[in-house]
């Protein structure tokens, strides 16, 4: 039978969550006896092959990007996770959610003290995704079936939900693995 | 009338004094009902709701309800974990929660209830509410982001300080807490001694430099959930 599959993004995530994973250390070994990675930072594997058992999301939706890849992973996964403080309520990048974007733009791009930018342009090539007008936690645009919180979530964590998952275990994370911080 | 008064909570037999609340009987007795505005140095308002308990079939603030003999209180029942759920998420998602970088994290009493009631993530979708800030006083700083209208700041001011620092104004969602001064806290004649400062159950009003001493791990509720100190009494 082969191995059931994995895949992982980081959205607008600093992929903390992603270094969380790796830091499950040797177990890692375990994990590839278990799965196989598809589309994932981890081995650099671009588009979706097939369907895949679980998907991770680090970070939120801050742009169009973001939304078409979520909603993608939606698409291709049987089982979504959150992964992470940013995936779950936006994160530090939700922190311009109440700030209106031009003003953010603005600063970032004309107002803000380092900035050097004599033509005075807000970048605007097609090639960059359109931001949104806020920062969405990714079950505000797709179904999530589960959270994981944390930022980030300790390797502890994500180890025993993914072992959870794939051995169909009920996933109930105990007191210590629940944390926000 | 007798001195004792015997009541039942989820079948078990406490025995409490004539004149205690329900909270108070079983925190004795090493019941824990979840709360969060309550703090037994303070005259209870039942405001938070969390410690709702069904009294002889009603819902009833646990804070704020006397004992009465032979009552039957249900505490622990998953109608009222549910309940109790919902307004840990309204409360995450009714203010700008940070908890990655917030001072309180890992003494919050709100973050420890949503850690003993195993959410993992708020069901409703979040408001993020614009909220000000006060960093003009010298020892001492409010994020409004963070409060959980408890009221514990203005009773505290008010009956333990009798200075009156703090008290809400404005309804419904744009109920906040605010100073009494001129502008702004340092415009008021609030201590970092006082009473008031050490009350917020989130990290609303924190002292400033002394954020993050305790390491990650040793904070008050890294390990033990909240209510287990009640519980250990048993
Ligand atoms: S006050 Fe508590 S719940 Fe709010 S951000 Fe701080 S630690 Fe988190
Ligand atoms: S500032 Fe703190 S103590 Fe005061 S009402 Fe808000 S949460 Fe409660
Ligand atoms: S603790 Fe009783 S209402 Fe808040």
């Amino acid at each position: 039978m082969s191995k059931p599959k994995i895949a992982t993004a980081s959205l607008a995530g600093c992929f903390g969550c992603h270094m969380s994973i790796l830091d499950i250390d040797e177990r890692i070994l375990k994990l590839i006896e278990l799965v196989d990675f598809d589309k994932s930072p981890i081995d650099d594997i671009k588009e979706f092959t097939g369907r895949c058992a679980v998907g991770l999301i680090e970070g939120g939706c801050a742009n169009e990007e973001n939304v078409r890849v979520l909603q993608d992973f939606r698409k291709h996964c049987d089982i979504l996770i959150s992964v992470g403080d940013c995936a779950i309520m936006g994160g530090i990048p939700a922190m311009r959610n109440n700030i209106p974007l031009k003003e953010c733009l603005d600063e970032a791009y004309l107002n803000g003290p380092t900035v050097h930018n004599p033509e005075n342009i807000t970048p605007n090539d097609k090639e960059i995704p359109l931001c949104l007008d806020r920062v969405y936690p990714c079950h505000e645009v797709v179904k999530i079936d589960y959270h994981l919180p944390g930022c980030p979530p300790s390797a502890d964590t994500i180890w025993q939900a993914l072992v959870a998952l794939l051995t169909n275990k009920p996933l109930e994370l105990p007191y210590e693995l629940i944390k926000y911080d | 009338m007798s001195e004792h008064i015997t009541f039942t909570i989820d079948g078990v037999e406490i025995k409490g004094k004539a004149g205690q609340t329900i909270l108070q009987a079983a925190d004795q007795a090493g019941i824990y009902i979840p709360r969060l505005c309550y703090l037994s140095e303070l005259i209870p308002h039942g405001s938070c709701r969390v410690c709702t308990v069904i009294v002889n079939g009603k819902p009833q603030a646990a804070c704020t309800q006397p004992i009465t003999e032979g009552m039957t209180v249900e505490n622990d029942t998953p109608e009222l974990k549910e309940h109790r759920r919902n307004i840990i998420d309204m409360l995450f998602v009714e203010g700008n929660h940070y908890c990655m970088f917030c001072e309180k994290s890992g003494n919050c009493e709100l973050q420890a209830m949503a850690y003993r009631l195993g959410i993992p993530a708020p069901k409703y979708p979040y408001l993020f509410p614009e909220k000000d800030i006060d960093a003009t006083h010298p020892d001492i700083f409010i994020d409004r982001n963070r409060c959980i209208l408890c009221g514990r700041c203005v009773e505290a001011s008010r009956d333990i300080d009798h200075k009156g620092v703090f008290e809400f104004v404005g309804r419904g969602i744009n109920k906040k807490v605010a100073v009494n001064a001129e502008a702004n806290l340092k415009d008021s004649n609030f201590k970092v001694a006082d009473k008031a400062a050490d009350v917020c159950p989130v990290g609303s009003i924190i002292k400033k430099r002394v954020g993050f001493a305790v390491p990650v791990g040793q904070r008050k509720y890294d390990s033990k959930p909240i209510g287990s100190e009640i519980e250990n009494k048993k």
